[in-house]
């Protein structure tokens, strides 16, 4: 098994290492890692996040507070103080590897009788339980979702710049369509450097390999963030199915839970401790993958490919006023709270929409992603314009940030407005919300595209009509400007007002006496 | 590091103690002979007070009497081989070897990541056999020397 510990004591030189190093060899006597973090007085170096997910349990043997105990929240852990670590490390990691076996975190053995579905995740907090499930929820789709981007990135940029080269190498306007009809034995065969049809088809093909990972690996890391390493091959392997059955992103989000909740309930199981070797390695992946396998070809799959088509056909039939509103609606949500989960919602669903199979050049889909991800950059762009352009409505620290803002907006990074919005923060998101959405509404009506889900204005090679892509972001910039600066203009802030009384009362002296003390 | 951790006049071997408080006494001497520490009689209070809050004997028969005191100069360690082992409340056992830790106050990082390599030494039985087996007080002091590297 795999242990983390922190280690103190109240002087700090002494015990806290004495126990750390026990631990370590009894560690290495019973085969089991171990890592401790000693919080002792010559500083303490925090253990690698990668190693506290990685453990199965978590050592307590300190007898001051632990320093930042929340890292280690819901994992099985034992409580002994420092001295007996000391004196009885075997036993305090036998200790340990039964509070494991028990599974369950000792503060949570309480709550736990009351929450008895076997493949329920450990509540998270016993006060809140429901907000505690929704967060984890949340952050399990993020950490897939986070995994999933930079094959998004390389993959769409690459099939765009594919396109881009066909665009010119083929005759007419057949490129990209002709593009994607070479068979790839045609590349392999026959690839001639000075040809830019063939470096059109190697380009589109590597971006498709990319693209061919996406549901895979978005559902892969759900389960891997719900179920650490045994999540990881139901996961995939759920995702592999998805695709095949045209069950798309939507099957490959189910398959993500489906699968990590099967591990983590195997992963679970009290078994002989001859076959608790190979469970990790063999029994958890074998029937974990092999009941997401039944249930996404016989049960469940048929139905998710039939709702993904819906979306995938109700998205191709919006057309016109529909998806200028369905624009505005994202650009909304994108400016709301600038980088927070609605924006992050926001943000999903124009990703994953990548991630449909066989879109044309002119998808939806493609469509949806320029409208978001113009809308992401108009907040911190107009805190800028404003910044700029009304001075005195802001702090010093605020005009500072106002000119790193230029930068973060332009590369489509919607946090650098939140330090406006932390200050100020309903008429920054008022007008915030009202330019995005205009944004939104804009990059719709004038058909812009994007097959990459990041990179702002560095992008812009890739975007289809980018002059109207341009001119939507602009125009939201100048609106959001104009509304935090009417809206601030009605009630100036006093810090910004008592900030310009002591820069007047510091400029007035200065001029006529200096002071004799330099 | 100008000042080494401890030396050979910092080392008593084949020490005659009554008990726990009297040969922590002997060894704060050494200390305080070698200017180490500036006031005895307030180290060893500093010292009893950390020893009241949690006894000090370590498995193996081991004694690790600490503390950080405004009373240190230097940061030191005194080493005692005890002629009768003294019990020093650990439970397997009283201790024979005693390490005496004098922290300044406000002691640098540097110094207390020596510390930490010398607790973390004092868990491993081969290094305190060493110690045990030496002959003499510049071969304790040569080993701590040699084996308590901050890691």
């Amino acid at each position: 098994m795999k242990f983390v510990a922190v280690s103190s004591c109240p002087t700090g030189i002494a015990h806290t290492y004495m126990a750390a190093e026990a631990l370590e060899q009894a560690g290495k006597a019973a085969g089991h890692e171990v890592h401790v973090e000693t919080q002792g007085a010559a500083g303490s170096t925090p253990l690698d996040p990668a190693i506290i997910a990685a453990a199965d349990g978590v050592i307590y043997a300190a007898d001051l507070e632990v320093q930042a105990k929340e890292r280690f929240a819901g994992k099985p852990s034992v409580d002994v103080g420092v001295k007996k670590a000391v004196h009885d490390p075997t036993g305090v990691l036998a200790q340990a590897v039964a509070a494991v076996e028990a599974g369950v975190p000792a503060e949570d053995a309480a709550a736990a009788g009351a929450v008895p579905s076997a493949g329920a995740p450990r509540p998270v907090t016993k006060v809140d339980a429901n907000a505690g499930a929704g967060t984890r929820i949340r952050q399990w789709l993020m950490t897939g979702v986070s995994y999933m981007i930079p094959f998004v990135a390389a993959g769409g940029i690459l099939i765009a710049l594919g396109f881009m080269v066909a665009q010119a190498a083929w005759p007419g306007n057949e490129g990209p369509v002709a593009v994607t009809a070479v068979p790839v034995e045609d590349l392999i065969t026959s690839f001639s450097i000075t040809s830019g049809q063939d470096w059109a088809v190697l380009l589109y093909q590597t971006g498709a390999a990319a693209f061919g990972f996406l549901v895979a690996v978005l559902s892969g890391f759900i389960a891997y963030a719900i179920a650490d390493r045994p999540g990881l091959v139901p996961g995939f392997v759920g995702g592999a199915i998805s695709v095949v059955i045209g069950a798309g992103f939507l099957g490959g989000l189910v398959t993500g839970f489906v699968g990590g909740f099967l591990a983590l309930w195997i992963s679970r199981w009290r078994v002989p401790k001859g076959v608790r070797g190979v469970m990790p390695v063999v029994v958890t992946p074998l029937l974990s993958s092999l009941i997401t396998g039944f249930l996404m070809f016989v049960v469940i799959g048929r139905p998710i490919a039939d709702v993904m088509d819906g979306l995938t056909n109700w998205l191709n039939g919006l057309s016109g006023s529909n998806l200028v509103l369905m624009g505005a609606l994202l650009g909304a949500m994108m400016g709301f709270d600038l980088g927070g989960p609605i924006n992050k919602v926001a943000y999903t669903f124009a990703v994953t929409g990548l991630a449909t199979e066989g879109l044309t050049g002119d998808a939806v889909q493609y469509r949806i992603m320029a409208a978001v991800m113009a809308a992401g950059m108009v907040a911190p762009l107009a805190m800028a314009l404003a910044t700029t352009v009304r001075k005195r409505l802001f702090t010093h620290a605020e005009r500072e940030n106002g000119k790193a803002a230029w930068l973060l907006g332009l590369s489509f990074i919607s946090e650098g407005a939140i330090p406006f919005a932390a200050a100020d923060p309903w008429r920054v998101i008022v007008s915030s919300v009202v330019g995005s959405s205009v944004t939104g509404a804009l990059t719709m009506a004038v058909g812009s595209g994007l097959r990459a889900p990041h990179g702002g204005i560095w992008v812009l090679p890739l975007i289809s009509n980018p002059l109207g892509f341009l001119l939507a972001v602009a125009v939201g910039t100048v609106v959001t400007a104009g509304v935090v600066v009417v809206l601030k203009g009605l009630r100036p802030s006093p810090l910004v007002q008592a900030e310009q009384e002591a820069d007047a009362v510091a400029a007035a002296p200065a001029a006529t006496t200096q002071p004799a003390v330099a | 590091m100008s000042l080494p951790l401890t030396s050979a006049e910092l080392v008593g071997v084949d020490l005659a103690a009554a008990d726990r408080d009297d040969a922590t006494r002997q060894l704060i001497a050494l200390l305080a002979a070698a200017g180490r520490v500036t006031d005895a009689e307030g180290f060893h209070a500093d010292v009893r007070a950390r020893e009241a809050q949690m006894a000090t004997g370590m498995p193996g028969g081991v004694g690790l009497p600490h503390a950080r005191s405004e009373h240190v100069a230097a940061p030191s360690l005194a080493v005692g081989k005890l002629r009768e082992p003294v019990d020093w409340g650990a439970p397997d056992g009283p201790a024979r070897l005693v390490f005496l830790i004098a922290a300044p106050a406000g002691g640098d990082a540097d110094h207390l990541q020596i510390l930490a390599a010398l607790a973390r030494r004092l868990v491993h039985e081969s290094f305190r056999q060493s110690l045990l087996d030496a002959p003499d007080a510049a071969t304790v002091a040569e080993i701590v020397q040699r084996e308590v590297v901050p890691s």
